[in-house]
């Protein structure tokens, strides 16, 4: 490798400048289905990040070992084995969440988020920094997974991870946790952070046209 | 399964429970490969395609090999491994026949097999405990409820295109809530089947 990246940067930039979920637009379905409640979002957000860093770590020891060609098929069977790892486990210890998340576990192989870090980023880097890479796209994808989660289920519902907020004169807005508030949700969220972004660019070039 | 049986899982698949709008399966093409009606058309039917043929070869994997050798906890590798070859297979087949389909469906094809509608639907059809016919059915009729998704949605992005939009919306978050709108519309059918 002939530029060092630091652990630190490579682990912040998957929580905001390269946010998976808002920025880059990766793994739209699981975002979309599951963030009915704060704690649906935090669990998929968890298994997902542990698949992530696992299937970073492991493709990342074997980059040197696996053809080109067969690189895809390899990298989908590395995640794969993670991903029925953590469905057997949460069959075990968590069944409520198991039941709640149903499908989309068995789905995270197919989640691009996993297949593109593989292919963008632990194919071509070391373990430790795939591992902070991994570790950094896993808790930007879990952070907007849990907002996403948190804002549906206080206005779908009145409560966040399951505690009463609004109050009991509060009438829930059922739309927001059906389908069509899910995506509703999103887009509105994704245009606050564009708009942020903007902001934070356009004040950032300021400054440095000021120190100029 | 009778005549009416069979029409009544369709409207159920095509509408009510809508892939898109009602399960959330299949959402990145959704959004990625929406923005011309054609390209849009040409996606659908290579997700039918597809769809169709995945749900009758994981079904067979999964009740003559894995049912038989107690291997069933390994359905998600089974299926993924199954998907993966056939759009390879696919792919080959249609480069040999039907030049002109390869070329119109070309770089749509090898996408789908991380469309997780495709998995989504052989994972179903084993949740279901669905039969063969009518797990070659949900994957057809899905994918064609897909294919009515990706075709509407593109029909919605072309006009926005020409619409006075604020900056931060454009793109992905205008395309998000205008999808949103589409499914209050589609819950409308909700009470059908």
């Amino acid at each position: 490798m002939s530029e060092k990246k630091s652990v630190g940067t490579v682990f912040f930039n998957g929580i905001i400048p390269e946010n998976p979920t808002f920025r880059l637009v990766l793994g739209t379905c699981p975002t979309l289905a599951v963030t009915t409640s704060v704690l649906n979002g935090l669990g998929m957000g968890a298994a997902a990040t542990f698949v992530l860093v696992c299937s970073n770590i492991a493709i990342s020891l074997l980059r040197k070992f696996i053809p080109d060609q067969v690189r895809i098929p390899a990298f989908i069977v590395v995640i794969c084995t993670f991903v029925t790892m953590v469905q057997l486990l949460m069959k075990a210890f968590l069944p409520a969440l198991d039941e709640s998340l149903g499908i989309f576990i068995p789905l995270i192989v197919v989640n691009c988020i996993i297949l593109a870090r593989a292919e963008a980023f632990a194919s071509k880097n070391g373990p430790v920094l795939s591992a902070a890479d991994g570790l950094g796209m896993g808790i930007g994808f879990t952070l907007a997974l849990t907002l996403m989660g948190a804002i549906r289920e206080l206005i779908g519902n009145g409560s966040v991870f399951g505690f009463n907020l609004l109050g009991a004169s509060y009438e829930p807005m059922l739309l927001i946790v059906l389908a069509s508030g899910g995506f509703l949700t999103f887009g509105l969220l994704m245009g606050l952070v564009n708009l942020a972004v903007k902001k934070f660019e356009s004040k950032h070039a300021k400054k440095e046209a000021q120190a100029a | 399964m009778s005549i009416t049986e069979i029409l009544l899982f369709m409207v159920s698949c095509i509408l009510t429970h809508n892939f898109i709008f009602n399960r959330f399966l299949g959402c990145c093409p959704f959004l990625g490969v929406s923005s011309k009606v054609e390209t849009s058309v040409s996606m659908g039917l290579a997700v039918t395609f597809v769809m169709t043929i995945a749900s009758l070869f994981c079904w067979l994997i999964y009740n003559l090999l894995l049912i038989p050798l107690e291997l069933t906890y390994m359905n998600t590798i089974a299926f993924i491994l199954v998907i993966a070859a056939l759009v390879q297979f696919v792919e080959m087949f249609l480069k040999k026949s039907s030049p002109t389909l390869y070329s119109a469906l070309g770089i749509y094809l090898p996408l789908i097999t991380t469309n997780c509608a495709v998995l989504g639907v052989a994972t179903l059809n084993m949740n279901n405990n669905y039969g063969l016919l009518q797990s070659v059915l949900n994957g057809t009729f899905s994918a064609l409820g897909f294919l009515l998704a990706i075709v509407l949605m593109a029909g919605v992005r072309e006009r926005l295109e020409s619409s006075k939009i604020p900056a931060c919306m454009k793109g992905f978050p205008i395309t998000l809530v205008s999808a949103g709108l589409m499914a209050v519309a589609f819950m409308g059918f909700s009470g059908l089947v």
